[in-house]
């Protein structure tokens, strides 16, 4: 299957005056159409670089952005206008995401205008009521004419996807897009986002720190985790939760807190070696993890990085242990 | 209902519309004390220096008999060094003032917006040559400045003097639209209309701009308010020409002809002072109430 | 005897509209040593009573009625009461607070040493030796490194880190209560993790009571004995913390229960509430959640429904409806509700 938008080993830089810190390092991630994935990790893992390098909004500073294979940081005009309407972004922050100064009509309409899908009025109107009605914001007259602080955090997220949708997009990016919603409606929107990928073809990713949201979401697809810029396991997310091969998958799945008293509480948890998390600035040799890492072996951990392989199960994991445990391969790289 | 809402507004609903909205926006001024005092005070200032002088006879006539009368119920301002009456002169002296510094702020409003702006978007190098320009004006002494050029300008019309002031003023505005756009450029609205191609035009004047409308409006009144005081400070300087007569000419002959040493001639020096001074403060009252006015939240709750 | 006793407290906002009700009735006791967590959304009013019980309300809130009543050594005092003294001893000495520490909780221009004496020094400890070994033992207690941590200014710690700092700052007087407003809310998983099992560490070993406040259920399912959940302002259910997980009786719970997926297990039918929480100046008759409650008839938006024993008499819904909330519901197994309405 080719993949409709695809990060071919890509890494972010940035200079700070502290020092270059590399805050996405050597990632690769295949997307197909109407694919419905996670990227989770904790804060610093770069997760949410990631998704702005998809969108087009960061420029990565080695390897490629392919949309439809073609490098879209080589592509000019009409093709690269084509990509920035594919591919759009759904914000964290639901407070900051619409223009307080402008009514829903008028934050929806203006794409539609900008792009010829309305040339009057009512052409409009009839579009904006079709894309409020398409997120469940019913029924649409009674949100038109509002302004966002008229609006609840959920409803503005519904907006905020609204406005995305108006240049039919191929992709959506949704960075954190529940995490600032109350807990009793973010199932909902999720589920909107799922079925704007069954039924509409996009392939959306959702970008969270929230295991269980990102098991509920992508749990007919895949996760990625992240841990300090670099994608440490990719498998589909059944498998993740169930039998993770990266110990630090493993530890964030034990460590996570449940809703649920006898599991939470009879839960096993995975011991790191240290709590500490390493600066961006002074990452370790060979695997960043290693120096929490359980499972860790000097000479090997400490020495080499290692890359994101294929495991049985249709998985990638990027750990020397964990490949060679899983695949029996004698000719796994050893200490 | 919706429909009705947005379709083509009739003429009934385009002329009832601006006097809506002027009702609603003097119910939002009535909860603000201060501000409505400020409205209170610009509009009887407007109406006393514009359209009072159609209804009034221009007093040009000096009568040397009556110098420096105290106020009377003939002269109830009392009369300057020529006999004329002040209040005659008062209500004719804020025309040109107002004028002169209405244009000169819309001058240093308008060139800050466009280049910090434009400073602000693009960046760069065409933004470190605008920054580079504005801080030198920035640094160079305004007073001075302006003494400089209007003693070698010698501007008489008051277009003219509009235009030196709005050029000398522009600078500081300047950095700050560029400060707030800067800060407004990086909100997640304006990345979402970038990321939907809207255009750079759309993004400045529709995302980015309207957000400020309290703030551009607030400084136009305070840009207003330094372009009277120049005003009047080079006139009581007597840097330009002292033709007609305003508010700061007065000054200018008050201090000259000695009516600070009489008692009788006090009002002659203090008319247009308390002028200036009260048209200032319903200035700045008024745009104190402005930052809630302007506020989408705020208005529902007028 | 109950360490803290409330008793039918609401407290309003004032605003120029009229007043908010933000807590309305609240009643609920605390035993010494139990952790009591209380459940709540946006608009629920949980932020207001945390705050409340310890008078820290900002200006524009009143109690309106209702007592807070505060026992140690078998000596009662309505918190309500207390002067302006007394309840600089109450605040710190007996019940302290721990706020979110993502939330600027800390004077951005002063060291942690700096934070420690000035709160020794609010609360009468003057000697700085004294409050230098204190504050030594009290980071020792949490796991961090004195030398490392004294010195340094808020913005040079981490989140962990910082939430760690606030609990060591109430800690100081020894109180016998202790409220933590979203103590995990903003942080990673791993360090969620850390924080959590300090907190049962310290429980064990100092033997405070505990209330916090969450919207998250799962910190409730690791901590708590006993929960309450809020709605609009009331408290709609209290029970244990094994009552309420697995055998719900207010349509609320149950909804909120059923929103929050698992990851380790089954997920079963997972929902969201449909529509949103009531506009608090402008509540339905009757009770508030009716209009979102799916097992609402016309007898619920007569009346509020008082809160009232259901299964066992320490737990408590305020639902007419709650026999049929438990059939629906069916087993009584220790179950999530996703996995029993799937």
């Amino acid at each position: 299957m080719t993949a409709l938008i695809e990060l071919d080993h890509v890494s972010r830089t940035f200079a700070t005056p502290a020092g270059v810190i590399t805050a996405v390092d050597a990632v690769s991630l295949a997307l197909g159409q109407g694919e419905a994935m996670c990227i989770v990790g904790e804060s610093g893992c770069g997760k949410t670089t990631t998704g702005r390098l998809l969108t087009g909004l960061l420029r990565p500073s080695g390897g490629r952005l392919l949309y439809e294979e073609k490098d879209v940081w080589l592509t000019k005009g009409a093709d690269l206008a084509r990509f920035r309407r594919a591919v759009q972004l759904v914000h964290q922050d639901p407070y900051a995401s619409l223009n307080p100064t402008r009514t829903v009509f008028q934050t929806l309409s203006a794409p539609l205008f900008r792009h010829k899908k309305a040339s009057s009025g009512r052409q409009a109107l009839a579009a904006v009521n079709e894309l409020l009605t398409r997120v469940d914001l019913s029924p649409p007259e009674n949100f038109i004419a509002k302004y966002p602080h008229q609006l609840s955090g959920g409803q503005r997220q519904r907006v905020a996807i609204a406005r995305a949708l108006t240049v039919d997009p191929k992709v959506i990016v949704a960075d954190e897009a529940v995490s600032m919603v109350d807990v009793s409606i973010r199932i909902s929107l999720l589920n909107l986002l799922l079925a704007l990928a069954k039924e509409f073809g996009v392939t959306i990713v959702l970008i969270t720190h929230d295991l269980a949201v990102a098991r509920y979401f992508a749990r007919l697809g895949r996760i990625g985790v992240m841990y300090l810029g670099r994608m440490v396991e990719l498998a589909d997310t059944e498998s993740l939760v169930t039998d993770p091969a990266h110990p630090y998958s493993a530890a964030l799945i034990a460590a996570i807190p449940e809703a649920d008293p006898d599991i939470t509480r009879s839960k096993t948890r995975v011991e790191l070696r240290s709590a500490e998390i390493p600066s961006l600035l002074s990452l370790p040799p060979g695997c960043t993890f290693h120096p929490r890492c359980p499972l860790a072996e000097a000479g090997l951990c400490d020495v080499l990085i290692p890359e994101l392989l294929p495991i049985p199960g249709t998985r990638e994991v990027a750990c020397h242990v964990a490949v060679r445990e899983r695949t029996g391969d004698r000719h796994a790289v050893t200490a | 209902m919706s429909a009705a809402v947005l379709a083509r507004p009739t003429l009934g609903q385009r002329l009832a519309g601006p006097w809506l909205a002027s009702i609603g926006f003097l119910r939002m001024l009535s909860r603000r004390p201060v501000g409505l005092v400020g409205f209170i005070g610009i509009v009887f200032f407007l109406l006393l220096a514009f359209v009072a002088p159609m209804f009034v006879p221009f007093q040009n006539d000096p009568s040397f008999v009556d110098i420096y009368q105290t106020p009377s119920p003939a002269h109830p301002l009392g009369t300057d060094f020529q006999g004329k009456d002040v209040l005659n002169q008062i209500v004719f002296g804020g025309r040109d003032i107002l004028t002169v510094a209405i244009l000169a702020a819309l001058v240093s409003t308008i060139i800050a917006i466009t280049f910090g702006s434009i400073a602000a978007i693009v960046g760069g190098r065409l933004d470190s040559t605008i920054l580079a320009i504005t801080d030198v004006v920035l640094t160079l002494p305004k007073l001075i400045l302006l003494i400089a050029v209007a003693a070698i300008l010698r501007p008489t019309s008051f277009v003219f003097l509009a235009v030196i002031l709005g050029l000398i003023q522009w600078s500081s505005l300047l950095r700050q639209i560029r400060a707030q756009v800067l800060s407004l450029k990086e909100r997640d609205y304006v990345e979402a209309a970038r990321s939907l191609d809207l255009g750079l035009v759309h993004i400045v004047f529709r995302e980015i701009l309207p957000t400020m409308r309290s703030y551009i409006a607030i400084n136009f009144i305070f840009a207003v308010t330094e372009a009277m005081y120049a005003q009047v400070f080079i006139t009581f300087l007597g840097l330009v020409p002292v033709s007609g007569s305003n508010w700061g000419i007065m000054l200018y002959f008050a201090q000259g002809q000695g009516a600070l040493f009489f008692r009788d001639s006090i009002w002659y020096i203090l008319s247009p002072i308390l002028a200036i001074t009260l048209v200032q403060l319903s200035l700045v009252s008024f745009a104190s109430a402005l930052e809630d006015i302007f506020n989408p939240r705020l208005r529902g709750s007028a | 005897m109950p360490v803290l006793s409330v008793r039918d407290l609401s407290i309003d906002y004032i605003t120029r509209k009229g007043p908010v009700h933000a807590v309305r009735d609240v009643s609920f006791e605390l035993e010494k040593s139990e952790t009591l967590a209380i459940i709540g959304e946006s608009g629920s009013g949980k932020t207001t009573l945390a705050v409340g019980l310890i008078r820290l309300s900002p200006r524009g809130t009143k109690v309106t009625s209702g007592e807070i009543l505060y026992t140690k050594n078998g000596l009662t005092t309505d918190v309500r009461t207390l002067d302006d003294d007394d309840l600089r001893e109450y605040r710190w000495a007996e019940a302290a607070m721990v706020f979110q520490a993502a939330l600027n909780s800390f004077n951005p221009v002063i060291t942690i040493w700096e934070q420690f004496l000035d709160t020794a020094r609010a609360h009468g400890m003057k000697d700085r030796h004294k409050v230098r070994d204190r504050a030594d033992e009290l980071l020792d207690l949490v796991h961090l490194d004195t030398k490392r941590v004294l010195p340094a200014f808020p913005h040079e710690l981490s989140g962990g880190m910082k939430q760690r700092v606030l609990i060591a700052l109430a800690l100081m007087l020894e109180p016998q209560l202790i409220i933590l407003d979203e103590p995990t809310t903003a942080l990673d998983i791993l360090t969620q993790r850390s924080i959590i099992d300090l907190l049962r560490q310290l429980r064990e070993k100092l033997g405070f009571s505990i209330i916090f406040i969450s919207h998250d259920l799962s910190i409730a399912a690791e901590l708590a004995d006993r929960m309450i959940t809020m709605y609009a302002g009331r408290v709609v259910e209290e029970a244990n913390v094994d009552d309420m997980f697995y055998r719900p009786r207010h349509p609320y719970s149950v909804g909120l229960l059923r929103a929050v997926p698992r990851v380790s297990g089954a997920l079963g039918s997972v929902a969201s509430i449909p529509g949103s929480p009531p506009d608090l100046m402008r509540l339905p008759v009757g009770c508030s959640y009716a209009p979102r409650c799916p097992y609402a008839i016309d007898a619920c938006r007569a009346a509020d429904p008082p809160l009232i024993p259901v299964d066992t008499p320490r737990h408590k819904a305020a639902c007419i409806r709650w026999k049929h909330v438990a059939e629906v519901l069916g087993s009584n197994a220790e179950v999530p509700v996703a996995e029993k309405l799937a």
